[in-house]
Parts: C-alpha cells; sequence; structure tokens
C-alpha cells in the first residue's frame, strides 16, 4: 500500500494519457494496468470545437484520481497560473508540479520549480513535484511543504531507463519515509521493476505504454513489473558480491579428502 | 475592441469575461480562464472587465503525461 498526501493506493503503477492511439485503447490500457492516478493536462480549446470535454468525459467514467500537470510551462509564473486553472477544472488539489528548464532534455529547472513549490503548497496545493535526483533540490522540495517527490528516471520520453542509478539510490537512501516515484525515462518493464527493487515506491509511465505497438498488453506488463518488483524489495534482495558463493552444499562433497 | 483568445486576434463585443465566452461559444463547456496571465475563477467572470488589447487564454482538459 503507497499513501500519498493521506490517499492510500493500491497501485504502485500510474499512468500518463498521452499519445495513446485512441481514447478507446488509452482507457482499455488504464484498466489492465490497474491504476489508480492518470496524469491529465490543459491545452487551448476553441469554443466550437470541445476536444476537452470528451476526453474529461472518458476519463472521469474511469472512476481514476486525476493528476493535472503544468507541462509546457517554462517560469513559474507560467507554472503558478496553471495550477490554478488545473485546480479549477478538475477539482483536486493535486498537481505534478513541471517547470521545464531546457528543451533538449525537458530536465526541470530546479530553482523554478523550488520557488513554484513554495508558492503553491502555501496556497494548499498537494504537490508532486517533476524533479532530478539531487539531494539539496529535494530537501528543498520537502523543506516547501512537498510530501512526495517524482524524480526522472531519464529524460522524459527517452525510454532510457534509470539513468544515475548511484544518484537515484542516494536520493532514496537519502529519504527512506519520503514517498518517491519515478517519474519519466522509463522504456520497459523491467525498468520498472528495477525501480522497485530499488525501493522507489512507484513508477508513472506514459510513453513505453501508449507507444507501444500494443499498449494494452505494455499496460499489463508493466503492472507485472512493478509488482515483482515491489515483491522482491520487501522479501529482501541478496547483495551482490564479485565471488562465486557455492548454492549446493559443500559438506559430504564425493571424492573429496 | 480586439482581444486576444488563445493566441488570436478576436473582435468582442461583450464588456465583460462571462459575455465574452458566451459570444465564442463556450456555453456550458469545462474550461478554465486566465486574463494577461492571471487566473480568472468562474465565479469572478461576470465580474471581470475586458480592455482592448487583453490576452485571454481559455484551457480544457487534454491528454497529459
Amino acid at each position: 500500500m503507497l499513501e500519498v498526501y493521506q490517499c492510500a493506493l493500491n497501485s504502485r503503477l500510474l499512468l500518463g494519457s498521452a499519445r495513446y492511439p485512441s481514447p478507446a485503447v488509452l482507457q482499455e490500457a488504464v484498466r489492465a494496468a490497474g491504476a489508480e492516478v492518470v496524469t491529465v493536462s490543459l491545452r487551448r480549446e476553441s469554443g466550437g470545437e470541445r476536444a476537452g470535454q470528451g476526453f474529461w468525459t472518458l476519463i472521469r467514467e474511469l472512476g481514476v484520481r486525476v493528476l493535472p500537470n503544468t507541462a509546457g510551462c517554462h517560469s513559474v509564473k507560467e507554472a503558478v497560473t496553471t495550477a490554478h486553472m488545473a485546480r479549477e477544472v478538475f477539482n483536486t488539489p493535486w498537481l505534478k508540479l513541471e517547470v521545464i528548464g531546457e528543451d533538449d532534455t525537458l530536465q526541470p529547472d530546479v530553482f523554478g520549480l523550488t520557488e513554484a513549490a513554495r508558492i503553491l503548497c502555501a496556497e494548499g496545493f498537494q504537490v508532486f513535484p517533476y524533479t532530478t535526483e539531487d539531494l539539496v533540490v529535494a530537501e528543498r522540495l520537502l523543506a516547501a511543504g512537498c510530501q512526495v517527490l517524482m524524480p526522472w528516471g531519464a529524460p522524459i520520453g527517452s525510454g532510457r531507463g534509470l539513468n544515475n542509478l548511484f544518484g537515484l539510490k542516494a536520493l532514496r537512501a537519502h529519504f527512506p519515509r519520503v514517498p518517491l516515484i519515478i517519474d519519466a525515462g522509463l522504456g520497459l518493464p523491467s525498468h520498472a521493476a528495477q525501480a522497485l527493487e530499488l525501493g522507489f515506491d512507484a513508477v508513472l509511465v506514459n510513453t513505453a505504454i501508449a507507444q507501444a505497438r500494443d499498449p494494452v498488453q505494455m499496460a499489463q506488463a508493466f503492472a507485472q513489473a512493478v509488482s515483482a518488483g515491489a515483491a522482491a524489495h520487501a522479501a529482501g534482495p541478496i547483495e551482490p558480491r564479485d565471488l562465486a558463493a557455492p548454492s549446493t552444499p559443500l559438506i559430504g562433497t564425493a571424492f573429496r579428502g | 475592441m480586439r482581444i486576444l483568445v488563445n493566441g488570436a486576434w478576436r473582435e468582442a463585443q461583450a464588456a465583460q469575461l462571462a459575455g465574452l465566452l458566451d459570444e465564442l461559444g463556450y456555453a456550458g463547456v469545462v474550461v478554465s480562464t486566465a486574463v494577461n496571465d492571471e487566473f480568472v475563477a468562474v465565479a469572478a467572470r461576470a465580474a471581470t472587465p475586458l480592455h482592448d488589447g487583453d490576452r485571454l487564454e481559455v484551457l480544457a482538459p487534454m491528454q497529459g503525461g
């Protein structure tokens, strides 16, 4: 059981809702993943078009919790205004806070992120900050009032998995009681399993599922990997070692002595 | 007067935000609004005056990662 902002979640797999081949496939993938939290966004809408209304109906039919994001925001001001707009439309204090600092990597602007987090936490938002594995930034985000952190595995949509294992392990070790959700950059279920094995509390996956040849099957595969990783962490994995250690007992071995 | 609506200039008759949204076809649509980069809540739309050259953002739920 994962608890974020006093909300208990059974599933440790959070899904993004973008880049699916169709709304129907998105719906089926969310069900196949058993996801309880789905990220959503806000975009410009024209009066006649009403594209967003159908999407919002579809998400509500799923009965999941929505986690609105501030994707595309490059400044504190944009992120804070978008947060206010999202809170009204989606009727939730939850917010995946993104302040993007660099366009090639979509790396978070951690200075803008901590400032926006401070403002929004003070206004009662429950902020899920999209951050790096930097320990000092993590400290600042917690001091700002964040009760969960979402470090990147790799750049958004890159599918590279956990790029900085050392940094991510240090983050996990440094904040043993803070819910940590790996957000961005996972490409394979094995990446998700690895994150959970290392003790991360959950993963958020979008592109790896949405852009797979069969998103529904991939959603199932990620769900299984997340369950396996969580179980492995709970079971206490062995430490790797450099030399062999015979698994078959040596006592009574034939032809010896 | 002219209002920049989602990045495109539009002629507006209404003098306040709620009226302009009706004029533009947003009646009954779930959207959130900002005028000149400041969030305007649903309850405040009727009392929010518009001026020539104002920038209006009208956003709706959309897929996101």
